[in-house]
């Protein structure tokens, strides 16, 4: 149903999202870092994308930067994973752009919720 | 191919426990450091949430207890000492036996481990203990609202809300889904049309809702824009509900508590004394710099393919490479000036995918080093000889395969380096040295080899008690005129040791000679350097991968065979002259140094008539020379090498064997071997003359 990207250098972060997301009817594609979901964005266009913030080469604070650029990606939600529960770190990545947020770790059900939240099927 | 996601967070989970053990002896050095701090907790932060979400339960019940811990130290309210490092080393032990093999935990020894733990944070200040339950139940939605008729709720986001991705009729309809809803909106401030910025938001709503949801269903509806916008919530004043009437102001203005503790964070809002404790403007600060520091960190796991698929690739490229050989040869011999420039082309392609290849398999030294660490904390700990553990070279980059085959060579001498090289606290101050000793283990490239040293600054070795041990042993003769370098090489003899007495960690003699014959399996050498009083050396020669050399192709009698180009060190023409002047002995002046030669026709036993001009290829392991006498240098050959069948294992001369461009084999010869040979034919030589 709807495309996700899902950006994160913890494979096993993104197989969670990828089972949880998968049987759910979306078609979710990985990306290892920042630079690789950038990459994919320009490829490809997606309903939400879901981040993690910290990551090698790209971090996800310079993803959704750089995403918020493109004009594709002007009005696509973005979530971020962030293990923190600092307000601080949350400030600055909706300064970035971002739309909202996911606490790590996550059960399923709080993922799903957050998707329906933010995709219209 | 999918993945056991379990299995996936094993993997995951190992890599995070190896980085925590890494950042926890240096803890242990530094334990002020606040990035090691945050790496600590964020470790264990991460393998308790994984953890938590795959099932892994006493993973995440076991960790909780150190997350909590590192958390206090972090917010400084506890400090990192030595007992809480070394609880916490034995603790990612247990949680790595929980992770890997569950069944054999014994949960005693978990709460042991955690007692200790509460034992030690409990001797900080109260507030320690406190601040974890205060976490855990701010989780706890505060007491909800008793159902009311309905709810009017007034919405008004930041104008720039449509930039951040949000879309407000999906919150609209969000709040639709909670019951019936009147939406009423207000666009009194939207301007005229040539005007109008279509990112801008400036519409505002009022919604009256009809459901008997809590105010916190409401909010969790604005989780996300919670602070980007202003939400008044109030209850409906109908049927007797009105005692909360317009009292039941919005916590627009309220306590960050509220706004970010939505359904999906049940770790949100700690307690607001922790979070008073921590300086708020220092908080952003060290944030970054470790988002920076764990970008450069985890640098290194990217990629993650299993190592059959890239043996797989290897040997692939390897067969590439042969059969470019034979292209390249067939098209040398003949005279198509288009299929010389293809298969030269190819050539240059197949060499930069040889070398692509092989980079792919090289790790950095680093992840080796880091499991050295534990062990010398450990053994210094045993023997309690403090011991500074340095590391030189960390990005020196080895093919996989090869780390993992030094790992066990290291061990032995870095075990030896503590319990024999140096010396315990008393000898060491009579010496005025330092009380602490130093072990340095560095790697570095020289050309095509890497170089790793084991260095010690210990009493160095005793050359007169090894000499006795081997004039004992019957190895020598009492007496036997021997450098100090040769008698050193004794220790490399199986069953040799000078320990007086036997510890557990070494001194049985099944060390050295082992580590010798693997490092000279993986065609590398090892050599012993020492100052008497200031400590020894230990240097192994690597070369950097197994699977393809450089080799130089030459002809002896009607056989081909390859030296490793690493090996060369010059070819020379073996003259009539020079030979007339060896005098029948096989030896050679090379600019005034005597090096022996061996003829390589007389080792294979070649037939047939000689060459008539034979080229002297002057090889060299460490600082020992030898020349090989050969008929023909053929010229350089990318060599792939196969390891000969279980039948020639005990074919010492040979390494491993190649395919040539023809398609006929070559034999790779084992310098070392050879250089040894070489020597002791020398040796022979020498003593006739010396009687």
């Amino acid at each position: 149903m709807a495309n996700i990207l899902t950006v994160d250098d913890s494979p096993s972060v993104r197989q969670m999202i990828k089972l949880v997301l998968g049987p759910a009817g979306h078609n979710v594609v990985e990306a290892g870092d920042g630079s690789e979901g950038l990459a994919k964005a320009k490829a490809q266009s997606f309903d939400l994308v879901i981040t993690d913030l910290n990551m090698p080469v790209m971090n996800g604070m310079q993803m959704i930067k750089a995403l918020r650029a493109l004009p594709a990606f002007m009005g696509t939600p973005i979530v971020f994973l962030t293990t923190e529960s600092d307000d601080a770190v949350k400030q600055e990545a909706k300064a970035a752009g971002a739309t909202g947020w996911i606490t790590k770790p996550f059960k399923p059900e709080q993922l799903l919720a957050v998707v329906a939240k933010l995709v219209r099927a | 191919m999918e993945l056991d996601p379990t299995e996936t967070f094993r993997q995951e989970a190992s890599e995070l426990l190896d980085s925590l053990e890494t950042v926890l002896l240096d803890l242990g050095q530094t334990p002020q450091d606040r990035d090691l701090i945050d790496a600590a907790f964020r470790a264990l932060h991460t393998i308790k949430g994984s953890g938590a979400m795959f099932g892994f339960d006493k993973v995440a019940a076991f960790t909780h207890d150190f997350e909590t811990a590192f958390d206090l130290i972090r917010k400084g309210k506890i400090d990192a000492n030595h007992d809480i490092v070394t609880v916490s080393l034995s603790a990612r032990d247990y949680i790595r036996t929980l992770i890997e093999d569950p069944d054999s935990t014994d949960p005693i020894i978990g709460e042991a481990i955690v007692e200790e733990l509460q034992r030690l944070i409990g001797a900080g200040p109260a507030a320690a203990k406190n601040a974890a339950p205060a976490a855990e139940t701010a989780a706890e939605p505060a007491p909800g609202n008793p159902a009311s008729a309905g709810w009017r709720i007034e919405i008004a986001f930041e104008p720039g809300i449509l930039r951040n991705g949000t879309n407000p009729l999906v919150l609209l309809d969000d709040l639709r889904a909670l019951g019936p809803c009147t939406v009423e909106a207000d666009l009194g401030a939207v301007p005229v049309l040539e005007e109008l910025d279509p990112e801008t938001c400036l519409i505002t709503w009022t919604v009256t809702l009809e459901s008997a949801c809590s105010q916190e269903e409401i909010e969790d509806v604005f989780m996300f824009v919670r602070d980007e916008m202003k939400l008044v919530i109030a209850p409906l004043a109908a049927g007797g509900q009105s005692g909360f009437g317009l009292d039941m102001s919005m916590p627009g203005d309220a306590a960050p508590a509220t706004a970010t503790a939505p359904v999906v964070e049940p770790e949100a809002a700690p307690a607001p004394a922790a979070r008073a404790a921590a300086p708020a403007p220092a908080a952003p600060a060290p944030e970054k710099a470790e988002l920076n520091r764990r970008a450069e960190d985890k640098g290194t796991t990217t990629v993650r393919v299993q190592a059959e698929r890239l043996d797989e690739l290897m040997d692939r490229v390897g067969e590439l490479v042969i059969a470019q050989a034979r292209l390249s040869q067939i098209a040398h011999s003949g005279t198509d000036l288009a299929i010389k420039a293809i298969a030269e082309e190819i050539e240059r392609l197949a060499s930069g995918l040889r070398d692509s290849t092989m980079g792919v398999r090289m790790v950095p030294m680093g992840s080796l080093f880091g499991r050295f660490r534990r062990l010398v904390h450990d053994l210094s700990r045993d023997l309690g000889k403090p011991v500074d553990f340095v590391t030189v070279g960390e990005d020196t980059e080895m093919d996989k395969t090869m780390i993992e085959r030094l790992a066990d060579p290291l061990v032995h001498l870095i075990r030896n380096a503590i319990d024999h090289g140096i010396e315990n606290a008393d000898d060491r101050a009579r010496t005025a040295k330092s009380a602490t000793g130093r072990i340095e283990l560095a790697a570095r490239y020289v050309g095509a080899q890497v170089l790793v040293t084991v260095q010690d600054d210990g009493a160095g070795l005793n050359t007169a008690r090894i000499r006795a041990k081997a004039e004992e042993n019957g190895l020598i003769a009492p007496g036997a005129n021997l450098s100090e370098h040769e008698i050193h090489q004794f220790l490399f003899h199986p069953g040799f040791s000078t320990a007086k007495t036997i510890s557990a960690l070494s001194g049985r003699g099944v060390g050295m000679d082992v580590v010798k014959r693997t490092i000279e399996a993986m065609r590398g050498t090892i050599d012993l350097t020492t100052i008497p009083g200031h400590g020894s050396s230990v240097t192994l020669r690597l070369p950097l991968t197994l699977a393809i050399i450089d080799g130089l192709l030459i002809r002896v009698g009607e056989g081909r065979y390859i030296i490793p180009l690493s090996a060369v060190e010059e070819c020379i023409e073996l003259t009539a002259e020079a030979e007339a002047r060896a005098k029948g002995r096989s030896f050679l002046n090379v600019r005034g140094d005597l090096v022996p030669f061996l003829r390589l026709r007389d080792v294979f036993d070649a037939e047939g008539q000689p060459d008539p001009h034979q080229k002297v290829i002057v090889t060299s392991i460490g600082d020992t020379r030898v020349g090989l006498v050969v008929d023909q240098i053929i010229g350089s050959h990318q060599t792939v090498i196969k390891s000969l069948s279980k039948l020639h294992s005990d074919v010492t001369m040979f390494s491993g064997a190649t395919i040539l461009g023809d398609g006929s084999a070559a034999l790779i010869l084992d310098v070392a071997q050879l250089v040894t040979l070489g020597q002791s034919r020398a040796e022979n030589d020498r003593t006739p003359e010396a009687a």
